[in-house]
């Protein structure tokens, strides 16, 4: 089937198979290895995208429902230079082995949509479908906060 | 993982879908949010041979205060229900339970109505439909009928839905007096299925006795589990702690758990009991506090 999704606002088509997931449409037919598979059983959150703006899980997603819609992925994050949550992250030492940063950003970024100055529980509630197994979580919170910091001074 | 190939069908419209639903036939699912259905065909535990992808039907996406009932259209995401006024004023129980579903990015694409139709024994909201008698609107090319929860579901991932019928709506009667509920689940981390979960559901007569009562059960058992015994125990009576108690182990006797990497059904049969009791109090305690 011919679908044309908008990624990180470049309108992208292809034919593709109906059962490809979103997430592999991503990696292996645009080469975008941003997004990352990490459990595929819709638990960990590694695979997270913004459909829309939305956070959601692009392993549990057939591409062809993305027909039509946007899709932002962490290569969309850089606009020039690095968006404060990637200067957030970096500077608050927001990851270690980095497998779930790119959907940790993601969310980090739907959350400050909302609000520039989440409390920690706003944060890890936001965060509660992601799994990181390195840094107890405590940088990657303090890091979402910084960016709301920096993007409310701005 | 890949999941076996079918062919994909992406109706504008409601009778666009329910016309194909209704060629398809038995070879016909609805996708919706798909974050059930999706890691199920990857997994091979299901292979559709086509899916009707509802997700453009874009007029379903309501959560509405309708005469008499909550309404929540086929493709209201759960996320939809979380915080959400309509819900709170019409669905304590409902309310309670909305933020424990799955997790954030879960809430955000699966649907209510889609979780409802799965019938999975360890899914939350079938508890809380039985709870609250909700009913569930099922609309084909021939018509629609409104069928009482109860009915729809069936048993372990068996609705009552015919060939090329489809769940347009979830209806929520409201209370009649001064409601409360709750819903009540033990999960190891968030978004693991419950161990074991409660729903309950009290409305109280102008007198403080028990109009209607709701108790159902999540994941222990091959249903979500409506416990009437303990429900009709309640109706017509002053609530206090000993009559909860008294109901909790009917509760905990109704049930059939079984042990796994959750826990004993000797644990579970427990937590239902002392889940129950806490449910019904925590009901009691809002609807004594007006809030309804």
């Amino acid at each position: 089937m011919k679908v044309t999704v908008t990624i990180n606002g470049t309108a992208q088509s292809a034919d593709i198979e109906s059962r490809k997931l979103l997430v592999d449409f991503i990696r292996t037919e645009l080469g975008m290895t941003g997004t990352h598979i990490g459990c595929d059983t819709t638990s960990c959150g590694a695979c997270t995208v913004l459909l829309d703006g939305t956070p959601i899980k692009s392993c549990t997603m057939f591409a062809v429902s993305a027909d039509g819609h946007e899709v932002q992925t962490v290569e969309g994050l850089k606009n020039g230079e690095l968006h404060p949550l990637q200067v957030s992250f970096k500077e608050n030492h927001g990851l270690q082995c980095g497998f779930c940063t790119p959907g940790m950003m993601l969310v980090g970024k739907a959350l400050l949509e909302k609000n520039t100055s989440p409390t920690d529980d706003e944060v890890r509630w936001a965060i509660s479908g992601n799994l990181c197994r390195c840094t107890g979580y405590t940088n990657i919170v303090k890091s979402i906060q910084a960016a709301g910091a920096a993007i409310e001074g701005n | 993982m890949y999941p076996p190939a079918f062919e994909y069908w992406s109706p504008k419209s409601l009778d666009e879908a329910l016309s194909k639903l209704q060629e398809l036939g038995h070879d016909g699912r609805v996708l919706a949010g798909g974050q059930s259905l999706i890691p199920m065909m990857k997994l091979r535990l299901a292979a559709p041979a086509n899916l009707v992808d509802i997700n453009n039907l874009t007029d379903l996406a309501y959560v509405r205060a309708d005469n008499g009932h909550l309404a929540i259209g086929a493709l209201a995401r759960h996320a939809d229900v979380v915080d959400n006024d309509h819900v709170k004023t019409i669905s304590p129980t409902m309310a309670s339970a909305a933020p424990w579903v799955a997790d954030p990015l879960v809430r955000n694409r699966g649907t209510v109505a889609g979780s409802i139709a799965h019938c999975d024994p360890e899914g939350d909201w079938n508890s809380v439909m039985l709870a609250v008698g909700a009913s569930v609107v099922a609309t084909s090319t021939s018509g629609q009928r409104v069928i009482p929860i109860g009915d729809f579901v069936v048993d372990f991932f068996t609705n009552s839905l015919a060939e090329g019928e489809m769940v347009t709506e979830i209806q929520i009667p409201r209370p009649t007096g001064s409601a409360g509920g709750a819903y009540l689940k033990l999960e190891r981390k968030i978004g693991d299925y419950a161990t074991a979960a409660v729903a309950t559901f009290l409305d109280l007569a102008t007198d403080g006795t028990v109009s209607n009562a709701g108790i159902a059960l999540t994941a222990v058992a091959s249903k979500n589990l409506k416990v009437t015994e303990a429900e009709q125990m309640l109706i017509g009576q002053t609530p206090s702690p000993e009559l909860f108690a008294e109901a909790a182990a009917v509760a905990a006797a109704a049930c059939d758990p079984e042990s796994d990497v959750r826990g004993p059904a000797e644990y579970k049969r427990a937590v239902i009991n002392a889940y129950t009791k806490r449910g019904l109090a925590k009901a009691l305690a809002q609807a004594q506090g007006g809030a309804s």
